[in-house]
């Protein structure tokens, strides 16, 4: 993301100015932008004109509107934002309080206004516009019949390919159906690869399976590639590296991006660094149930103690649309730093977010030891 | 009602040490069935065909009475004559009895009968019965021929809706309507679901024919078919990787001459060739290539031999750590187990002590429901058949298999040499042997197996756990039958696509055969469907008696020695007989005393190693299960993560999704 402009009062009052430069930013736009906000951006308009004649026809026109933002939609797969809204700047199209619905463009700059920025959506910003960014990382996991093909950039994991076969088990004397069909998900696979994997972009692809399947596949595939002069595949053989998964679902790219071989190779991504923390959360659980707390009304109480050391909050919590409970969880943010403590924003999108964000989406390592709370015997 | 018992009931230890005493007893008495009930679970055929007219049981029940041993006798014989010049396919079962009750077991007259009626019905058509059995959405019904007077005498008091002042597209739930008043006590979990209503949906002849397949009682159908041959036996064979499984199974075939000596002659040569003569014996079980290349079982070899008593169909898991769902698999359609351990100086302790596998697939097939195991104390040779050796790795394992739920008298020890084929099939010759060890070889151990009853009267449920292409038309599905029968020719239901199909024929260890019962493994050819409707992990069943569908239930886990603990939304992957599914822990609802099943906490922050509680679990997608207490074979899970098994559990209550 490209920040063309700045301007925060004391108060948290204010505007900044934004390009999205990839997909990722719009999913930051999507993490800063909050119902109420309002937001000046560059779209196209139906306009309904009547000619001298009476006769009405309709063009599309591009210009500038400003909206307060009524309501957010995010698509995930396509990388697309959808404000809509009404207009609240004269226009010469568009009449105020008109509803409109903006889409946020790659390339496009966009100028948001919140009533309170906040340490979060700051936080965000210098997230987005942080131009050492990590590469992004293609990652196919799989064992047989089933394969994820995944894009994992800083802040995403996008599932660009699922396939799903059944491929017969190879009976004694029947083994043909079982080769046929491993033949056939192995050619799906690559298919998947060579579409939805941007080598001018990705600088690294795992390629992660249990047993021999990982290997088989990468022999089958660099194969393949050379039958069919595929200069692509053949270039980029290097950037492939073969792991161990334990299965072909999607969450075991946590163990794939826990396993040292990889961590030295793509360094420290957000991904990486999530997961990692995560684990230290679980062991903290393991070992000393009484410095590892989940759970908002425990997070709180651990706070007011100052005892948070790490805090894990899902980027999901922010989301909310009670502007009140937001205004909590950031309170807890800003006071766990306050007291020293380090405070790790999971992306939603990422496999161990979306752990975190089934464990209540909040939970930290303590400094020490806490007595345990009674919980809620009603709570659901 | 049952599936709302208290959690205590289904303790593991109950579960463990009274587990020969339920498998003893009818499995009905835990449940409080009502008798009408009973009735019809017994009835699968029954309930294949026809609606479960509550009161119809209820007759049926009298009438299966009336007939004395010796008509019993006569009328399985009769069935065995005329399905010899008939085949099976001619005429179901249940409605073959009928005739032969009328013409009083007369082979001939039967026969002329039954040719008769089918002309008739060619006339007539047969769409009704396909149409009428599963839809829930009840028909008009006709008045009855002859039989509804008799019904509805029966029916009388309960003021069931008989024939069109039932609204059309009305679901009803069995629960209100069948149930006997005098039954207060609950029914059948397997009744209580999709039940058909009562008095819905019925052509005109299905009432009778559903009130004669009663008459065929599937224990009666069990004895007439398998009476006479040797009890059928599935034994899994467990162990670390290079433990020599598959060598002591190749070996124990080649002694029994499974094995011909041109094809073992050839696995020398070759595997010499390749550098590989030790694992010879092995290549008997791991066919394909890869496997032999790698030197490792990747999925379940699979070999039948006999033994004095029995015939054994042995399954060769794969002890590597990646393929431990292939493992699952297997074991999850074993009855007993063997256990392999290497007793060479370090490698017992490498297996059992350094994260090996010896004890994960202990607790795993234990946690499957094998409940026998024979362990072989294998690879004696290389410590010159030590006893103290021996005694050493028996005591150890003792301790563990003990915690493992194993009881003692289930527990034998046999020390082998699989490479040597010492002390496998006949006493050893070995003089250090001889020396300390008097007991059976390891044929006769397996043949004193003892085999578990066969629920063959529970409603029909087959685990599908490989789907392929027959050389006909139709799809085949390998897997078990858990619980109850099935026929060539039955209409199933394939859960949890709901599609339906039929049985177009059946293959058991590689001869066809016109009906299987619960613990047969079989390949079962499927018509009406298609590839897509079919996948591993699918429970064929009986359409009257659907097994429930949801992605959400509760279970009572068991957490083995892991690394992690579990919490709310901890990701596992789900093994439920072949099925394998990424799930989640979506609740931790209690923490149980591990001894005594007693909550000790509700919702407990974190569910730590070696305890015991009841979570929630949500699957990605709807899959077919059971409560444990109403079958417990389709009862059981698994939970691993990063491949390692962290907790087995049995289903406790399944739950609606919202
Ligand atoms: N000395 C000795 N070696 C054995 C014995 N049984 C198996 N082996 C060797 O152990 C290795 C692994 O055997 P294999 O049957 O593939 O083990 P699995 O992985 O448990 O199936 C092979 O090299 C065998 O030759 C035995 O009784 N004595
Ligand atoms: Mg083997």
């Amino acid at each position: 993301m490209k920040l063309i402009h700045k301007d925060i009062d004391k108060g948290g009052q204010g505007v900044v100015t934004l390009i999205p430069e990839e997909p990722e930013d719009i999913w930051h736009a999507y993490n800063l932008i909050s119902e109420g906000d309002s937001v000046k951006s560059s779209t196209i308009r139906k306009v309904q004109s009547e000619s001298s004649t009476g006769s009405s026809t309709s063009n599309r026109i591009r210009t500038t509107l400003t909206i307060t933002v009524e309501n957010i939609d995010f698509d995930t797969q396509a990388c697309m934002l959808r404000l809509k809204g009404r207009n609240i700047e004269e226009n010469q199209y568009v009449k105020m309080g008109a509803y409109h619905t903006l889409d946020l463009e790659l390339n496009r700059k966009f100028t948001l206004r919140k009533q309170e920025w906040d340490s979060v959506s700051v936080e965000r910003i210098e997230l987005a516009c942080d131009p050492t960014k990590s590469a992004d990382v293609a990652a196919v996991i799989m064992q047989e019949g089933l394969a994820h093909v995944c894009l994992i950039t800083p802040s995403m994991t996008l599932v660009r390919a699922k396939i799903d076969v059944n491929i017969p088990r190879k009976r004694k004397g029947f083994s043909q159906q079982h080769e046929k069909g491993l033949v056939k998900f192995y050619e799906q696979v690559m298919q998947a690869i060579i579409r939805h994997i941007d080598f001018d972009v990705v600088k690294c692809v795992l390629v992660a399976s249990p047993g021999f399947i990982k290997d088989q596949f990468h022999e089958y595939m660099f194969q393949m590639a050379v039958k069919t002069d595929n200069k692509i595949l053949i270039d980029n053989k290097p950037k492939f590296m073969l792991v161990h998964a334990s299965s072909g679902f999607k969450h075991s790219l946590k163990e794939v991006l826990q396993d040292p071989a990889v961590i030295s190779k793509i360094s420290d991504t957000k991904a990486a660094s999530e997961v990692k923390t995560l684990e230290q959360f679980y062991t903290t659980l393991q070992c000393e149930p009484a410095k590892a707390f989940y759970g908002k009304k425990h997070i709180e109480k651990a706070n007011e103690a100052q005892a948070i050391e790490t805090l894990l909050i899902s980027d999901k919590l922010f989301k909310c649309s009670e502007a009140n409970l937001r205004k909590q969880y950031v309170n807890i943010v800003d006071s766990v730093r306050e007291s020293g403590g380090n405070v790790k924003i999971f992306s939603s999108l990422h496999v161990s977010g979306e752990q975190l964000e089934q464990l209540t989406g909040i939970a930290a390592i303590l400094r020490f030891p806490m007595p345990e709370l009674e919980e809620d015997s009603d709570e659901d | 009602m049952a599936r709302h018992r208290d959690v205590r009931n289904m303790d593991y230890e109950d579960e463990y040490d009274g587990y020969d005493d339920v498998y003893g007893h009818s499995v009905d008495e835990d449940f409080c069935i009502s008798p009408s009930n009973r009735q019809f679970i017994y009835n699968r055929e029954n309930s294949r065909e026809s609606k479960l007219d509550h009161s119809d049981d209820i007759q049926e029940a009298d009438e299966v009475d009336e007939l004395t041993d010796t008509e019993r006798a006569q009328l399985n014989s009769c069935i065995d004559e005329v399905t010899n010049v008939l085949g099976t396919e001619i005429i179901p079962r249940n409605e073959l009895v009928d005739v032969i009750l009328k013409h009083k077991f007369n082979v001939e007259k039967v026969i002329n009968s039954v040719l008769e009626d089918k002309k008739d019905e060619k006339k007539s058509g047969t769409t009704t019965r396909d149409k009428a059995s599963f839809f829930k959405t009840p028909t008009v019904v006709e008045p009855a021929p002859s039989t509804t007077t008799k019904l509805v005498s029966v029916v009388k008091g309960f003021n069931l809706p008989q024939s069109d002042t039932l609204p059309a597209h009305l679901p009803i739930r069995n629960g209100s309507g069948s149930q006997s008043p005098s039954s207060g006590r609950g029914q059948s979990p397997t009744s209580g679901r999709e039940t058909p209503l009562p008095g819905g949906n019925e052509s005109e002849t299905e009432p009778r024919a559903g009130r004669r397949e009663t008459k065929v009682d599937p224990e009666a159908q069990y004895k007439t078919e398998r009476g006479n041959g040797k009890e059928h036996l599935y034994m899994v064979v467990i162990g670390h990787v290079d433990a020599g499984k598959s060598t002591l199974m190749g070996r124990l075939l080649c002694e029994l001459g499974q094995v011909n000596k041109k094809t073992m002659h050839k696995y020398a040569q070759e595997s010499r060739k390749l550098g590989k003569q030790s694992f010879m014996y092995a290549w008997v079980l791991d066919e394909t290539g890869e496997e032999r290349d790698r030197g490792i079982t990747m999925d379940i070899g699979r070999y039948l031999f006999q033994t004095k008593t029995k015939e054994v169909t042995l399954l060769d898991a794969p002890g590597h750590k990646d393929f431990i769902p292939n493992m699952i698999s297997g074991a999850a359609q074993a009855d007993v187990g063997l256990l392999v351990v290497d007793a060479t100086r370090g490698e017992f302790e490498t297996g059992f002590d350094l994260g090996g596998q010896t004890r994960e697939h202990a607790l795993l097939v234990r946690s499957l429901g094998v409940n026998q195991l024979a362990v072989v104390i294998n690879k004696l040779d290389t410590v010159s058949w030590s006893k103290t050796r021996f005694d050493e790795i028996v005591q150890k394992l003792k301790i563990f298999l003990k915690q493992a739920g194993f009881k003692d008298n289930d527990v034998s020890f046999v020390p082998c040499s699989g490479l040597t084929g010492q002390n496998l099939v006949a006493p050893p010759t070995e003089n250090e042997l001889l020396e300390w060890y008097k007991g059976p070889c390891l044929l006769e151990v397996i043949d004193k197996f003892r085999t578990p009853p066969r629920p063959v009267a529970k409603p029909l449920r087959f685990s599908v756990n490989d789907v392929f292409k027959g050389t006909g038309s139709g799809m085949c599905v390998d897997g078990r039958v858990e619980t109850g029968l099935a026929n060539v020719g039955d209409k199933i239901l394939i859960c949890p696509s709901k599609e339906r199909a039929t049985v177009k024929s059946i293959i058991v260890d590689e001869s066809s055969k016109n009906v299987v019962f619960a613990g047969d493994q079989a390949t079962i050819t499927l018509a009406g469907i298609d590839i897509q409707s079919l996948s591993v992990g699918n429970i064929l069943c009986d359409p009257q008696n659907p097994i429930p569908v949801s992605s959400k239930f509760e279970a009572r886990i068991v957490v083995f020695n892991t690394k992690v603990p579990i919490t709310k939304g901890y990701p596992v992957v789900l093994h439920h007989q072949s099925l394998v599914e990424p799930a989640v822990v979506s609740k931790l609802v209690s923490q149980l005393n591990k001894n005594t099943g007693e909550v000790v906490k509700r919702h407990p922050r974190v569910v730590l190693k070696n305890s015991s509680a009841i979570v929630e679990i949500s699957v990605s997608k709807p899959i077919a299960l059971e409560e444990y207490s109403s079958c417990k074979e389709l009862g059981r899970i698994m939970l691993r993560v990063a491949g390692v098994t962290i907790a087995a559990g049995l289903i406790t209550k399944i739950l609606a999704v919202n």
